[in-house]
């Protein structure tokens, strides 16, 4: 299972990369394998005001449908038009090209109650 | 009170070594995926799928009263099987409403084998005993006997080294009882796939043999071990109920599309008078297929409405890799003015009313 070091993750199996000022944000590995073959993503609408660990938008496999969450708040900049004809890319490659959202963080203190790799990884082996 | 632990079918520990990932259904404990729902759906449309049916219950009915007997309980017609025949049943309640659908396989020497889901075996097995005769004889087999099934366009070539019967000139709907792999068993060419393929009923003992002999022969062909999930699919693309979706005890086998097993030509069976009702008015709500034109998933539960009227609601939903080059379809219980091949409705989905049309069933025939 891969689990890039440079990245933050929620208990929810979203991760996070920090550019800058602005975050980009998907589900793990570990999250897209759970899931199965990934059908549907609905995300929202660039402007929207996101707040920490409030459900974003959903995740559908063939068989499941499961919320998405935020690890972080701020103001929504960009999605991932490609997943709408290729949610697909999320099993292929959940931390490059099958990312979901960018937003524009609100407060930088909010990344202390994310997790390492490793403090992640120990919840995804319990 | 805890709930009883899932049951183990005979193949538990082939699925675990093999990397499936099980979940409980029926009460046993069950594959839902081995590689992944889409590429085990590919493999049955494609080349042919393996899949362990054991959670089915199988009861076994002996003597010479089984099918008058039968025929007072199920709404299709049992007396006029040929022998080594199979047929789709249904039994209902005084209401109409489906107690099971299941399907009868005609042996020799009186004997029969009825299969029934596995959700509704208990139920099915006190139905059965509320209702003795002479000369009919009652033998649970449920988790005792195992069921493989092979499902694919390659299943004749797959399965023929493996038995001595000439698995080609086998008619669709029919049986024989033959080894494979030198266990007895009864080979039917049956399936819920809408593929070709066959169903191997044997003795649980010798099921790991035989699943381990055909993935070792043929996974280098393509065969491939499936699980439940792939399964719903590949049904609710053919069109075929599954038992608390499309039929229920309140939904009928007239509202579920299953007319064609309802025959008022026998003069008595339970919930004859209320079908034969229903099929004279004519206006009881009906299950449909849609196809959705979003790219969002209908799921079970979902409201569904003409214009601003709700009309019924989702009854199963996938994606469907097989139709229109992979589309969201669905059945749903609409009201009967709803039901017309052509209707646009729309699925309220998370708040959002989403398009879809009516269309006919199945969603996906074989060429």
């Amino acid at each position: 299972m891969a689990l890039p070091e440079n990245l933050l993750y929620s208990k929810e199996h979203e991760w996070l990369r920090i550019e800058g000022e602005h975050g980009v944000i998907g589900i793990t590995d570990y999250a897209q394998n759970s899931l199965g073959d990934i059908v549907y993503v609905e995300l929202p609408k660039v402007g929207k005001q996101i707040s920490q660990f409030g459900g974003i938008g959903v995740v559908e496999s063939v068989k499941a449908v499961s919320d998405l969450f935020t690890p972080v708040s701020g103001e929504v900049v960009e999605v991932n038009a490609a997943l709408e004809g290729d949610p697909a890319a999320v099993n292929r490659d959940p931390y490059g090209e099958g990312w979901f959202l960018k937003v524009k963080l609100k407060d930088s203190n909010e990344t202390k109650s994310l997790l390492s790799a490793s403090a992640y990884e120990k919840i995804t082996q319990e | 009170m805890n709930e009883p632990a899932a049951r183990r079918t005979a193949l538990y520990d082939d699925h675990r070594k093999h990397g499936a990932r099980m979940v409980e259904f029926g009460g046993f404990d069950m594959p839902v995926q081995y590689a992944g729902i889409l590429k085990e759906h590919d493999a049955v449309r494609r080349r042919a799928g393996l899949f362990d049916l054991s959670h089915m219950g199988q009861f076994r009915i002996e003597g010479p009263q089984v099918a008058a007997w039968a025929d007072a309980l199920t709404t299709n017609a049992v007396a006029t099987m040929k022998p080594m025949q199979a047929r789709y049943n249904i039994f209902c309640n005084e209401r109409g409403g489906a107690h099971d659908d299941t399907i009868f396989y005609r042996l020799p020497e009186d004997r029969w084998l009825l299969v029934v889901n596995a959700s509704n075996a208990s139920k099915m097995w006190s139905l059965l005993h509320e209702r003795p005769a002479s000369g009919v004889r009652l033998k649970n087999r449920h988790g005792e006997d195992a069921l493989i099934a092979m499902q694919g366009p390659a299943s004749v070539a797959m399965l023929q080294p493996h038995v001595d019967v000439d698995l080609a000139s086998m008619k669709y709907y029919f049986c024989v009882e033959e080894e494979v792999e030198g266990a007895p068993a009864l080979i039917a060419r049956t399936g819920y796939t809408g593929e070709d393929g066959f169903e191997i009923f044997v003795d649980g003992a010798f099921a790991s043999n035989i699943w381990n002999a055909l993935l070792k022969a043929h996974a280098h062909e393509g065969l491939e071990p499936c699980g439940l999930g792939a399964r719903d699919v590949l049904r609710l693309e053919a069109g075929m109920p599954l038992y608390g979706h499309e039929l229920t005890e309140e939904i009928t086998p007239v509202q579920g599309g299953q007319s064609w097993a309802v025959k008022l030509t026998k003069p008595a069976f339970t919930g004859r008078e209320a079908l034969a009702a229903q099929l004279e008015r004519d206006d009881d709500p009906r299950i449909v297929g849609l196809t959705m034109a979003g790219r969002a998933p209908a799921r079970e539960g979902y409201a569904v409405f003409a214009g601003e009227r709700r009309v019924g609601e989702i009854r199963s939903g996938s994606f469907a890799p097989s139709v229109g080059g992979g589309t969201n379809i669905a059945t749903a219980l609409v009201e009967r003015e709803a039901a017309t091949v052509g209707t646009a409705l729309a699925v309220e989905i998370r708040g959002t009313r989403h398009d879809a049309s009516v269309v006919a069933l199945p969603f996906y025939k074989r060429s």
